[in-house]
């Protein structure tokens, strides 16, 4: 534990800081750091909802036939569960440390436009909660979280859930852009004096790099998803094949979103680990160049490779060639990274703290998972696999197993920062062991159920071995993996309450958010360190102490 | 390194541009795909649409007068060029106005067919951004007669300017794909 700076010596909490008191402080704020704090705050409230949704889904599936809910109530459930988790619990969680961070580690007192940072998060909030008043306004949206044409035509789905739902991912869509403008224009302009963009700490790189998939991306949404209200609200024909219009057409436009929106998922966890990685393996960074092209390589790509989601729509082979190619090229770049990571941990003295268990387990989950996307875009096994259960596996691992391990790492690792407290490893060990067995036990037997011939999305099927077997597993262990999240709230509370004091740096980080207190006051720092590499703690402490390791 | 303001209306409108393009994009489709082509000939006003258009594009200019004259101090000379600016785009608006009440009449409406679909969402958002555009530009004038107090930056009417270009050279586009495709 380092000495804390003079100037600021009394916060070790953050109810240390006079300006976050009171609960006004927290509704009017422009403050990136409450911002941030917000967003993973609501971001975890939706995910005990998903949560909660996905238990139920399990119970339903846990023996054939059962009758446990109807099939219209299955429908409205994994069509929230989808929903809750992509847009509700994942995008503002990856905000969230993107806006606390971003800022932090390059320096800066604030974003580029802070009070658009608020509008971003309260356009996030107030659409989320539309999304869940569906429940209240005649029916949740029953067509899937990529809600395919013509399912979603007023003629096959008469309640108003699909207006909610489509009206609320617009609200949101709007704050995502206009969040990922405020972090690209406050990564171009605020750098302290010293930090080029070459010297940007990677987490910061991948961030700078996702904002441009999101303003990019989510146009493509916000376009399908005016044209869908249109076919509801105005009678508009644009994808009702009885009128002329194309059901392909939404595919091609939700899937150029969808895609990129993979990424804007997993680029962030990229960030988090090779933050957390050379830090507990007390190395630098094996290939920063490498690193950071790869991730332009990744945006790049991710929007030639939509057509792989539409292998079985019966499009030319030309295009399918086409497709299957360039979604097989993505995988090299994504290879680059887990390499660099494996390298930098190469020889090193990892401490295996909590944080770098879960960027250790991330590194594997996400090989499978990728492992299994690449799968996909081989067309024969697409062609034999999608729409069933091994689709359900492949996005769990890269998604829960990949993106939801990083941030866990990335949360034991800041969580000292933001709060000033550490979180107790024990519990976190804990947490730890109890969310791989639960992870892997629900979701590794689905690639078998995909292999078997179970269809996703079926409400209950027939007792026909293995399927009623593996689903009993899986369903076992989603609850293990429940009460893994519960271990982890405890561990938080517990932590707010009676966790051990952190200090300004607690694990010797190198980046500049380590330079200040934990958490850091309202204007973040008394005096930014000089910054003359990648390192800026590092030089800092090797030019005053006289160079030792 | 640029303003960051100026740097946040380019970002915002690379965003939009993706946005419009996938619309005009949807209207290409249909164009291409089927009947769309014989139902605009008989529908739209190519003429009459062209003139409307040359309001909106001249405004464009009289617009960057404005930014010039500001520059050079004139500042009596930049509100009157503000003011011709927002008169020519509220003109394109009203032309838009009678082509669909004309459409309205003859019922073509958004649920008759393809074409109503794919033009009155089409023209319909990029007619809802130059109603936008002029909100701001009304605003600008706005603080610039309140006096040199309450005068807008420059890099906000640097960035509303952008936005407004913007707006215009989108339609080039939708008035090429949409008024003279017929014709090809």
């Amino acid at each position: 534990m380092s000495e804390e700076s003079p100037a600021n010596q009394a916060i070790n909490s953050l109810a240390d800081i006079k300006e976050y008191r009171g609960m006004l402080s927290w509704i009017t704020s422009v403050d990136h750091k409450q911002i941030g704090i917000m967003y993973i705050v609501s971001s975890f409230i939706f995910f005990l909802v998903g949560l909660g949704l996905a238990l139920a889904m399990r119970i339903q599936l846990m023996v054939p036939v059962s009758h446990f809910m109807s099939p219209g109530t299955y429908n409205q459930i994994f069509t929230m569960h989808g929903t809750t988790m992509v847009f509700l619990m994942a995008m503002p969680l990856l905000f969230g440390f993107s806006v606390y961070f971003v800022p932090l580690m390059i320096g800066a007192r604030d974003m580029a436009f802070p009070r658009l940072n608020a509008l971003g998060y309260w356009l996030y909030l107030f659409g989320a909660l539309m999304m869940y008043f569906s429940f209240v306004a005649g029916g949740a949206p029953d067509a899937g979280w990529f809600s395919y044409a013509p399912l979603t035509e007023r003629g096959y789905s008469s309640s108003l859930g699909i207006d909610y739902w489509a009206l609320s991912l617009l609200v949101m869509g709007a704050g995502s852009v206009a969040t990922g403008i405020n972090l690209i224009v406050t990564v171009l302009t605020l750098r302290t004096p010293g930090m080029t963009l070459t010297r940007t700490p990677l987490f910061v790189w991948m961030i700078f790099f996702n904002a441009f998939l999101v303003i990019l991306a989510l146009p493509a949404l916000n376009a399908a998803l005016v044209m869908i209200l249109a076919d509801r609200q105005l009678n508009a024909h644009f994808f009702s094949p009885a009128h002329g219009g194309s059901a392909l057409l939404w595919q091609n436009y939700f899937w150029l979103f969808g895609h990129p929106e993979v990424y804007i998922l997993v680029l962030p966890a990229f960030g988090v680990i090779s933050e957390v990685i050379p830090v507990f393996s007390r190395k630098v960074i094996y290939g920063y160049g490498f690193l950071a092209a790869s991730t332009v390589a990744i945006a790049f790509l991710s929007y030639g490779v939509w057509i792989h989601h539409m292998f079985a729509t019966g499009m030319s082979y030309v295009i399918l060639y086409v497709f299957a190619g360039s979604s097989m090229l993505i995988a090299i770049p994504t290879g680059i990274k887990i390499f660099n990571w494996i390298a930098t941990m190469w020889g090193g003295s990892i401490r295996f703290t909590t944080a770098m268990l879960f960027a250790t387990a991330f590194l594997i989950q996400f090989t499978v998972g990728g492992l299994s996307g690449v799968a996909f875009a081989a067309i024969p096994i697409d062609w034999q696999l999608t729409d069933s259960y091994f689709v359900v596996a492949h996005i769990h691992y890269v998604l829960l197993g990949g993106t939801l391990f990083a941030m866990f790492a990335g949360i034991y690792y800041w969580f000292p920062k933001v709060t000033g407290r550490m979180l107790s490893e024990k519990i976190g060990k804990l947490h730890f062991w109890l969310m791989v067995l639960g992870f892997n036990g629900t979701f590794f037997g689905m690639h078998l159920l995909g292999v078997a011939g179970m269809p996703r999305r079926a409400y209950t099927y027939l007792d026909r071995p293995p399927l009623g077997t593996l689903h009993l597993i899986s369903s076992l262990f989603a609850f293990v993996l429940a009460l893994a999240i519960f271990v982890f709230l405890w561990n938080v509370v517990r932590s707010l309450r009676k966790g051990e004091v952190a200090g300004d740096n607690p694990w010797g980080g190198w980046t500049l958010e380590w330079a200040t207190t934990s958490p850091p006051p309202m204007e973040n720092f008394a005096q930014v360190p000089p910054v003359h590499g990648r390192r800026p703690l590092w030089d800092l402490a090797h030019k005053k102490e006289g160079g030792q390791p | 390194m640029m303003e960051r303001n100026k740097m946040g209306m380019i970002l915002f409108l690379l965003s939009e541009a993706m946005f419009l393009l996938l619309l005009i994009l949807a209207y290409a489709f249909y164009h291409t795909s089927g009947e769309l082509g014989k139902q605009v000939a008989n529908a739209l006003n190519v003429v009459k649409s062209a003139l409307f258009s040359v309001a909106l594009l001249s405004s464009s200019v009289t617009l960057w007068q404005a930014d010039v004259c500001l520059k050079s101090g004139g500042r009596p000379q930049a509100r009157l060029w503000l003011a011709v600016t927002i008169l020519l785009g509220f003109i394109f608006l009203v032309g838009q106005g009678t082509e669909y009440a004309h459409l309205l009449r003859e019922h073509v409406t958004i649920s008759r067919n393809l074409f109503g679909t794919t033009f009155f969402t089409l023209t319909g958002f990029h007619g809802l951004h130059v109603a936008v555009g002029l909100a701001l530009l009304l605003i600008l004038l706005g603080l610039a007669a309140l006096g040199s107090e309450w005068e807008p930056t420059p890099p906000a009417m640097e960035a509303i300017s952008l936005y407004w270009h913007f707006v215009d050279g989108v339609w080039v586009v939708i008035f090429a794909v949409v008024y003279l495709w017929g014709y090809v």
